[in-house]
């Protein structure tokens, strides 16, 4: 399932730099059990991912995570020039964190497959708590090797390194308030486009007046990423979040991303909002529909790199069964814990032909999704 | 063997982040002033599992990536 390709390096970066999130401190011992479900667009996609963390020793953390997505798809990219498919991708990975002192070392391998492509992770960071522990100084480096295939074509195979470089720097500013400044540099190098996705050109002989050919992607893609977040203590006991990010790519994919966010306990439950914009600009390639055949040098109908806005609504509650004064056996505290997102997608120049509408009167495609997330939480 | 412009500056800061880190630094926020930043609500990134699943959605609906990371957290309050 070509679209989830792009998210590995980053989804596992994710993981390591989450390993990380105290560098004098090394993460609690914890366990999760999560269920999602993904609903929108014709797409549907669903499965579990478990994490295990435990320390070993006083300076070692070792962390697995098990990761399945089951994808049943009939996006309008599949019902326009495809069929209707179901697909299964399993990531799983192995992390281990060192603290020294102040500093924090993390290696992390991460192994995802699917019926027609492969992704291998490994990556390396290091935390520096420094300035009496106000700030924490975090450098990492991923490197991704991914193999591209084609399930009506066994002999199709191409390859795609991803280098992914970043620096982050999290700073308490006051005795309430703890802010974060985070860069990052990915580059693409290799077979960057969908095998199966085709563009579209006006052709006068076509019974549409359109016709397909397959998209043709550059070879490599360069993108910086800068992103600040800032949390608030408020004074009754509730805190408030606020992130921005700003992003640009050599396809001249330009970002903003913006959110907010409250999170609220009352006794053992912690109830949670947040709102998500963001808005970007379409890759240099991208065309609705192109004048000719083979009217550019690259060419891509790809709705992600068209320009959008979307905008996300998230609700979540957490009810904590197990606490921390009294404990059960060796579990010290235990959550369960819920949350539903809309998640509302405007494309401004992607047409919906599965309407059959009349050349040049189709409407534009938009898409909502549900996002459901279910999960137990165990410290020990 | 001759250090570039950037060479130079980069070697600097790291001399000046070792020497810095070394210090005697007085922390305008005391170990003893971090309990609010301790509270488990004020963490970066509260439920890691959670986090990664929602980032890889965006990633797969969106153009961009990178730059959302929680790295680091400097609260010193262990």
């Amino acid at each position: 399932m070509q679209h989830f390709r792009s998210i590995f390096v980053l989804t596992a970066a994710l993981l390591v730099s989450g390993g990380s999130a105290l560098a004098g401190v090394l993460p609690e011992d914890r366990s999760d059990i999560l269920y999602h479900l993904y609903d929108g667009g014709g797409v549907a996609i669903d499965g579990p991912s478990v994490l295990v963390r435990k320390q070993v020793g006083k300076s070692l953390s070792f962390v697995g995570n098990y990761y399945v997505d089951m994808i049943s798809s009939a996006s309008i990219d599949v019902i326009t020039t495809a069929s209707p498919y179901d697909e299964e991708r399993t990531q799983w990975s192995l992390g281990m964190d060192y603290l020294r002192g102040n500093t924090t070392m993390s290696v992390n391998y991460v192994s995802s497959e699917e019926s027609d492509f492969d992704a291998k992770t490994y990556s390396f960071s290091v935390s520096q708590d420094m300035f009496g522990d106000l700030t924490t100084l975090t450098l990492s480096y991923a490197l991704s090797d991914d193999l591209v295939g084609n399930s009506s074509d066994p002999t199709f195979e191409r390859e795609v390194d991803r280098q992914q470089y970043g620096v982050g720097v999290t700073q308490i500013l006051t005795r309430n308030m703890i802010a974060s400044l985070n860069f990052t540099t990915i580059t693409d190098e290799g077979y960057l486009n969908n095998p199966y996705r085709s563009v579209r050109y006006l052709d006068p002989g076509a019974g549409r007046g359109f016709s397909y050919e397959p998209e043709l992607y550059p070879n490599t893609r360069t993108s910086n990423a800068v992103g600040l977040r800032a949390k608030y203590f408020l004074p009754y006991r509730a805190a408030l979040e606020a992130e921005y990010r700003f992003f640009t790519d050599t396809w001249d994919i330009e970002s903003h991303t913006a959110s907010i966010a409250y999170t609220h306990p009352m006794g053992p439950f912690v109830f949670s909002a947040k709102y998500r914009w963001y808005d970007q600009t379409g890759a240099h390639f991208y065309r609705d529909i192109f004048p000719r055949a083979e009217a550019t040098n690259f060419r891509g109908r790809d709705k992600e790199i068209s320009p959008l806005t979307s905008n996300t609504l998230k609700l979540a509650g957490s009810y904590e069964f197990i606490g921390d004064t009294k404990g059960w056996r060796f579990i010290k505290r235990a959550t369960v814990n819920a949350s539903y997102s809309l998640l509302s997608v405007d494309y401004h120049d992607f047409s919906d032909i599965s309407a059959g509408a009349l050349l040049g009167e189709e409407p534009l495609y938009d898409l909502e999704a549900d996002i459901v997330q279910v999960f137990f939480s165990f410290w020990y | 063997m001759r250090i570039n412009k950037t060479g130079r500056f980069l070697l600097f800061s790291c001399v000046l982040l070792g020497a810095a880190g070394c210090s005697n630094f007085e922390p305008w926020v005391k170990p003893y002033e971090r309990d609010r930043l301790a509270d488990p609500i004020m963490a970066l990134d509260t439920d890691p599992v959670s986090s990664a699943y929602i980032q890889h959605v965006y990633e797969a609906r969106e153009g961009a990536r990178g730059g959302e990371g929680a790295a680091g957290g400097g609260c010193g309050c262990n």
